[in-house]
């Protein structure tokens, strides 16, 4: 069936069991983000530690797309360096937005690279992208924050 | 002629193409926008291959066959809303018409009836559309009246019991949904328009979901403005309709300035043309105002009260089918007096999103998320519905299909 490119048995899996969701009490930075256009709602709280993210942790509700892509995130993501992060992120974000011309490379982005069909969906490229905006928030609000400290 | 949607989905070519590989075309998504009949697409493109010219200007045949076509499409809306063919206001939409009347509002001088000051009071309920919602809102901040509003009972209807301390001296207006656009409540105008008109304030009618789909007469409400969309009624978008009385329309400040709206202008000041020409500069969006004239026609023609009656026996339907669904939980009236041809539904622990991702795969278009009623969702405790809304097009067989795509959906995320 052509929707089983979309809802990969990764998603499946991690929309039913979510990882790191559950806000943690200590963070550098939290950011609450929404989709306006359909009412999803995520909290993240993001540490990093000499360049380095420590945790990140969230709450939400939403689609089981952009629920299973903040939870690959946070796995994908956490005890990376920031600057890693960031190019896991670009390649992430061209990947949702390649219309499906882009295979997106495995060894990078690992389980995200199961969110591939979200591209063919244009209506869903929100949904994937919803965590993933939260994270870039939240971290250009930590280092902002450990520069003043 | 009896009634027959099979026969109805042969005038809307729409229905000839496919869905996702091959799949039948399963349309419930009337109340976002309606599809088209051949013949309103054809009255927009025959437009614009013979009459095509500027309404109202130009000293030539063509600007006389257009000016006729856009004035015969005036009078067309104005009957079947059953007023008069000056009370007739072509907007881009019906958000356009719901601005324009606040703003307008806004710019009432002090002594003008419309006159809104610190402290005056507008009424909206918890179930309006943005659209309705936002404009009242906005127009209280930047005048410094208080903006009030019915709340929702749980059932999903506006909850009168305290209707005397929501619309009370200092109301100036109050704008109402005729039907909601998620619950499917119709609203039980009479009590409220007399309220509004006792206390001395202008009653304006959101009918975006309730003119496509029922008769309905300005007269026999006794209301003072009312709005609705093309898009909705079988027409093109870039139409929407501004009824108001005469006598009101004459008072209300122009909203938007230009061409055609004037009466005489010098460098320092101008002078207003008569309503509805006030209300609208600029070039109209005549090849769409005349596809909503054959829109209107057409279903004048079937009948709206046929129409009305073949979309009930859907509905009723449709919420005795979803209603055997396991966890699927209706969102607003289960009861056919108080509600029309929109049905939203949550359907346990799976998201809306991924339930019309999975419809959309059989070929059946719903609405998902908050509609555009994100203060109603809220307070209906969900953070988003499906919706399946029904026209004159949709069959029973449409919701036999809904009904099994629910259930394949949740056997398909389990």
């Amino acid at each position: 069936m052509q929707l089983d490119n979309l809802y990969q048995e990764v998603i499946l899996d991690h929309y039913k069991h979510p990882q790191n969701k559950k806000l943690s009490p200590v963070f550098d930075a939290q950011v609450h983000h929404v989709n306006p256009s359909c009412g999803d709602e995520i909290d993240l709280n993001l540490t990093i530690n000499d360049g380095v993210i420590s945790n990140i942790s969230w709450d939400g509700v939403g689609c089981s797309i952009s629920q299973a892509s903040v939870s690959i995130l946070t796995e994908l993501l956490i005890g990376k360096k920031i600057a890693d992060a960031y190019s896991i992120l670009d390649q992430f974000v061209a990947l949702m937005q390649s219309k499906g011309a882009v295979p997106g490379d495995e060894y990078v982005l690992e389980d995200a690279i199961a969110l591939a069909g979200v591209s063919k969906y244009p209506a869903r490229i929100k949904c994937a992208l919803l965590g993933w905006m939260a994270f870039k928030d939240a971290s250009v609000q930590a280092q902002a924050k450990s520069k003043l400290d | 002629m009896t009634f027959d949607p099979l026969v109805i989905r042969k005038d809307f070519p729409i229905f000839d193409r496919k869905i996702r590989d091959g799949k039948r075309l399963v349309y419930l998504d009337s109340g976002a926008t309606s599809q088209k009949p051949s013949v309103v697409i054809d009255a927009e493109s025959n437009f614009y291959r013979n009459h095509n010219a500027a309404a109202h200007r130009g000293a030539h045949q063509l600007a006389e066959e257009a000016t006729e076509a856009l004035e015969s499409a005036r009078s067309v809306v104005a009957d079947f809303l059953g007023g008069a063919t000056d009370e007739i206001v072509f907007t881009k939409h019906s958000t356009e018409a719901l601005n324009l009347l606040a703003y307008s509002i806004g710019d009432s001088p002090a002594g003008n009836v419309f006159h809104l000051k610190a402290g005056d009071e507008v009424v909206v309920s918890e179930m309006e559309h943005h659209a309705n919602l936002i404009p009242w809102q906005q127009l209280a901040k930047r005048t410094g009246a208080v903006l009030k509003w019915f709340e929702v009972t749980p059932d999903g209807r506006l909850d009168l019991s305290d209707i005397e301390s929501v619309i009370t001296s200092r109301t100036k207006i109050v704008a109402l949904t005729h039907q909601s656009n998620v619950l499917g409540t119709i609203n039980p105008l009479a009590e409220l328009v007399k309220r509004t008109h006792d206390v001395g304030a202008i009653f304006i009618l959101d009918a975006c979901q309730s003119v496509p789909h029922m008769p309905v007469s300005v007269a026999a409400l006794d209301i003072d403005f009312l709005v609705f969309s093309g898009h909705k009624s079988v027409g093109p978008t870039g139409v929407g309709v501004l009824w108001g009385r005469a006598s009101l329309l004459a008072e209300l400040p122009p909203f938007l300035f230009g061409g055609s709206m004037i009466e005489n202008v010098t460098m320092l000041d101008a002078t207003w043309a008569p309503a509805p020409r006030k209300f609208e500069p600029g070039v109209p969006n005549m090849a769409q105002i005349v596809g909503l004239g054959v829109a209107l026609n057409y279903l004048t023609k079937i009948g709206m009260q046929e129409i009305h009656n073949h979309e009930n026996t859907i509905t009723k339907y449709a919420i005795s089918k979803l209603r055997e669904i396991e966890k699927l939980k209706i969102i607003g009236p289960t009861d056919m007096k108080l509600r029309g041809g929109a049905v939203s539904f949550t359907l346990g622990e799976i998201h809306p999103h991924d339930l019309g991702q999975f419809l959309d795969n059989s070929g059946i278009a719903v609405r998902t998320g908050h509609h555009c009623a994100w203060p109603l969702t809220r307070k209906m405790g969900v953070a988003a519905t499906t919706r399946a809304s029904f026209y004159l097009y949709n069959t029973l067989e449409d919701i036999d299909d809904l009904a099994d795509g629910v259930r394949d959906a949740q056997k398909y995320f389990a």
